[in-house]
């Protein structure tokens, strides 16, 4: 074949873009196709494909959605915590002239790779999924706003997760660090596809959650129960609603900001080049104006978890309500003032640095408030120290300290010393995993018996609480104290040997980690096994207080057979309390958004579009964007989106759960 | 409304008796709004980009030596036009007219196409006076922001031909209709945008 032609077809992939000189990476592969084909040849072999296909991929049910999207974190959360015990063994190891195992190309994928996996392919989905899941049935609704688009998201998420796998093997990831500050991620030094990856799984992705941000909010605004006045909304949808505005108030400005690198990249523009008039700094400023309110996007929704199973498990309606509305606002408005932070050491002098110091210290306050609030409930209450409840404490434990290094790191002089030092890799691990993580195991472990009808099997997940957190104090602190030396961050090797036995150590908490989620893996597969005997009927395993937990384990379809009328705060409580008794009859037909598949198939053209702009195959990018444009016009001419469900198919979910509950008594 | 389970007054109310149905569509316009703040942030950067760059010509051309005012006059008054037969298209609309509502949205396209036809020529030209985006920093933003815009313009009239398809063959209901809200809310907002740039970097451009 001519070489032009071979161009024209395959871009610049040729064989040598694929990693065969790397063993590391060619047995994660073989490891991960047989595992691949194994998986797959499964689904064939049990005919599962039609049964995924219609019930869960082209699903529009944000329960199913919600779930999807949690899978997906915890498949990415193996990936990413795999590069970070890689960079804890390799940091152990580096020492008095030994180069480590990793070389330093492979190195540097491995911490970029980690962040950008960690943040927006297990910390977003795993939100996301948790939000998808709850806040529907939190207010009383049937499904979100718009659920062809909320499948449309999921998929997008998806697409940008299969293009950060696919760099593992085919090609390489970005070598840049996870935000990719130009110069160093411009053309000029970052030839290769690396930065491109890094920009098209963002891009993907990064569309995927604006449009789902604009799903919750509109479902939060419009699909209330009646009765539920915004100040009666419980805090996990008030959190939800102020991480969605962030969403949508923030993530164009990514969007921005990398199709300004991209045309660097791609066609020679000067916004972010040393030359040519280009300002690198003012990408620093952008991304960051889109990076600070996303570690609250984070955040946020946790806080409302933590507030649910506070108040659940202490038996008590949650101390200062309207404080902790007020707090998660003020937090959300103070989230877009800080951004500078990141950066003190750009030199924009002592007055911006001071304000934007100001500010983030002050955001401490709300964020205290909130601590004060969870004591408060606890305080007097019957605390049932169950594993959601287990987890909150920890993570006040753990985050609070955490908040107290991002005091410290907040004063400009102080950051002058502790600036891109592994003091502020343990800062921001502190708060998230802390923080973001104790609350996602938290959340998962409250809201499962809702999903699947059974509680998680509470020993493993025991085992799994002490290996993390235990591991995470062991694998923190001593960053701390190496920060606090003066070591930065993302170094490969050592010179000092005194300083091993710190790394030494923080591996060692890595391992306990790894034992963690491990336990955590167990736990899911033996409350599988033991569901029959962990099972719950009444669709209220915990004594909530929300009205998700005044329907069936796992919800119908339709959620709830009749829209609830809401009279208080905690809704369901205040129904138990007035001695409400679930209606037998007079079931009417239910309306419902029917399944697609166009979500599915957009996401995959995106993909195309992705790698082919990846790997400079003009004519796949080409295509896949007509296509793209196509299916979504051809998507407009389907009007018939609905469907009823039968008063009597409702009648007959209803009455089987009507005689399973009367078999418990 | 709320009608009660029991008929006693003093039993509470824990559900509705009928189906509480949202109406279809019933958030629509309140997420396109939420999409259009979205993209209108997307504008805000690249004119923040723009404030921030477009005084570096590094020895390149300045907006003197490359904006044409009366050009972009003529174009300027293509949009706003365009606007305001989008106005008549959503009159017309209300009163059930479809084949003037076709008309005024075919009227609306074809000003859309005249303002994508002078912007083309403007880039041309300056592409051709050798002011390229890879000129300077200054050209890589002015392209950029106005570019964005113009993208924004081809996709809206690929819109409006959808709709105008779709209004033809299924009449003016009540999906078409709030498709043509949306597309009217999408271009308004386009035309804001328009006089951003027209002030921001046309006018003031030439103060420089």
């Amino acid at each position: 074949m001519p070489d032009s032609l071979t161009k024209f077809i395959f871009g610049r992939l040729t064989w040598e873009s694929l990693p065969l000189h790397e063993p590391i990476v060619v047995a994660t592969f073989v490891a991960v196709a047989l595992g691949g084909i194994a998986l797959l040849g499964a689904i064939t072999y049990f005919k599962l494909w039609g049964y995924l296909w219609r019930e869960w991929f082209t699903s529009v049910d944000h329960k199913k959605i919600g779930i999807m999207y949690m899978v997906l974190g915890l498949i990415m959360l193996l990936r990413g915590f795999s590069d970070a015990i890689m960079m804890r063994l390799q940091q152990a190891i580096a020492f008095n002239g030994s180069e480590g195992y990793l070389n330093s190309h492979h190195y540097d994928q491995i911490f970029t790779a980690h962040g950008v996996i960690m943040i927006f392919f297990v910390a977003m989905p795993f939100v996301t999924g948790l939000m998808n899941f709850v806040v529907p049935l939190q207010i009383g609704a049937r499904d979100v706003s718009f659920p062809f688009l909320n499948n449309f998201s999921f998929w997008m998420t998806v697409g940008g997760a299969i293009l950060v796998m696919a760099s593992l093997f085919v090609g390489e990831f970005a070598r840049t660090g996870w935000l990719a500050y130009p110069p160093l991620s411009g053309i000029g030094y970052s030839p290769d596809v690396g930065v491109d990856y890094y920009i098209w799984a963002l891009q993907v992705a990064g569309v995927g959650t604006t449009l789902s941000g604009i799903n919750l909010i509109c479902t939060i605004i419009k699909m209330r129960a009646p009765g539920m006045t915004m100040m009666r909304m419980p805090v996990f949808t008030w959190t939800s609603l102020c991480t969605n505005v962030l969403i949508v108030a923030s993530f164009p400005v990514l969007t921005a900001v990398l199709a300004m690198l991209s045309l660097d990249r791609y066609v020679g523009t000067n916004f972010f080049t040393n030359d040519f008039g280009g300002n690198p700094m003012m990408y620093v400023n952008l991304i960051w104006i889109w990076g600070h309110p996303e570690v609250y996007i984070l955040i946020l929704p946790l806080f409302g978890v933590f507030s649910e199973v506070t108040s659940t498990f202490s038996g008590k309606r949650l101390f200062g309500y309207t404080s902790m509305v007020y707090a998660t606002v003020v937090i959300t408005i103070l989230s877009y003032l800080v951004w500078l932070h990141h950066f003190f050491t750009m030199g924009s002098g002592a007055s911006v640095n001071s304000f934007f110091g100001i500010t983030t210290m002050i955001i401490s306050i709300p964020t205290g408030a909130k601590i004060f609030n969870w004591l408060f409930t606890m305080y007097r209450g019957r605390i049932r120290f169950e594993l959601p409840m287990m987890w909150t404490v920890a993570f006040m434990l753990t985050f609070v300290v955490g908040g107290m290094t991002g005091v410290l790191l907040a004063v400009p002089p102080a950051d002058f010393v502790l600036h891109n030092s592994l003091f502020l890799i343990a800062h921001f691990h502190n708060v998230i995993i802390g923080g973001v993580l104790f609350g996602l195991f938290a959340g998962i472990a409250y809201w499962w018996p809702k999903a699947f009808g059974f509680k998680l099997d509470p020993f493993w997940g025991k085992v799994s609480f002490w290996c993390w957190v235990v591991g995470f104090w062991f694998a923190f602190m001593p960053l701390y104290i190496l920060g606090l030396m003066g070591v930065t961050r993302r170094m490969r090797v050592f010179d000092d040997p005194s300083l091993q036995i710190w790394f030494v150590i923080a591996a060692f908490g890595a391992v306990l980690i790894a034992f963690g989620i491990g336990a955590f893996l167990i736990q899911i597969f033996v409350s599988v096994r033991r569901r029959a005997e962990l099972v719950d009927v009444t669709g209220d395993p915990w004594g909530g207080r929300t009205l998700e937990w005044s329907t069936s384990s796992p919800p119908p379809a339709y959620n709830f057979a009749f829209t609830p009328v809401i009279r208080d705060n905690d809704a369901w409580w205040d129904m138990k309390k007035a001695g409400y008794r679930r209606p037998l009859s007079g079931f009417r037909p239910i309306h419902m958004p029917d399944n697609t598949g166009t979500g599915i198939i957009l996401a995959a053209f995106s993909v195309a579009l992705g790698f082919g702009m990846i790997w400079y195959i003009w004519w796949l990018a080409a295509l896949s964007f007509v296509c793209l444009i196509a299916t979504a016009i051809g998507h407009t001419f389907n009007y018939h989106r609905d469907f009823h469900i039968p008063a009597a198919e409702v009648t007959q979910t209803e009455e089987a759960r009507t005689t399973l509950l009367a078999a418990r008594v | 409304m709320l009608s009660r389970t029991i008929t006693a007054d003093t039993e509470p109310v824990f559900h509705l008796e009928e189906e509480h149905a949202h109406a279809e569509g019933s958030s629509t316009m309140l997420g396109f709004w939420l999409y259009l703040m979205s993209d209108c942030l997307i504008f805000a950067m690249l004119f923040a980009a723009y404030g921030v760059l477009g005084g570096n010509y590094a020895a390149g051309p300045a907006p003197k030596d490359l904006f044409d005012l009366d050009l972009v006059a003529v174009n300027t008054a293509m949009l706003l036009f365009s606007s305001i037969t989008y106005g008549f298209a959503m009159l017309t609309m209300d009163k059930g007219r479809v084949a003037a509502t076709q008309a005024w949205l075919a009227v609306t396209g074809l000003f859309g196409l005249a303002f994508l036809s002078i912007e083309l020529y403007e880039f041309a030209h300056m592409i051709h006076e050798g002011a390229t985006p890879q000129r300077s920093a200054f050209l890589s933003s002015f392209f950029t922001l106005v570019g964005t815009h113009g993208l924004h313009v081809t996709f809206g009239t690929v819109w409006l031909v959808t709709l105008m398809v779709q209004v033809a063959r299924f009449g003016l209901i009540e999906a078409n209709r709030r498709r043509l809200m949306c597309l009217s809310m999408f271009w308004h907002f386009l035309d804001v945008v328009w006089i951003g740039v027209f002030t921001f970097v046309y006018l003031m451009g030439m103060l420089r």
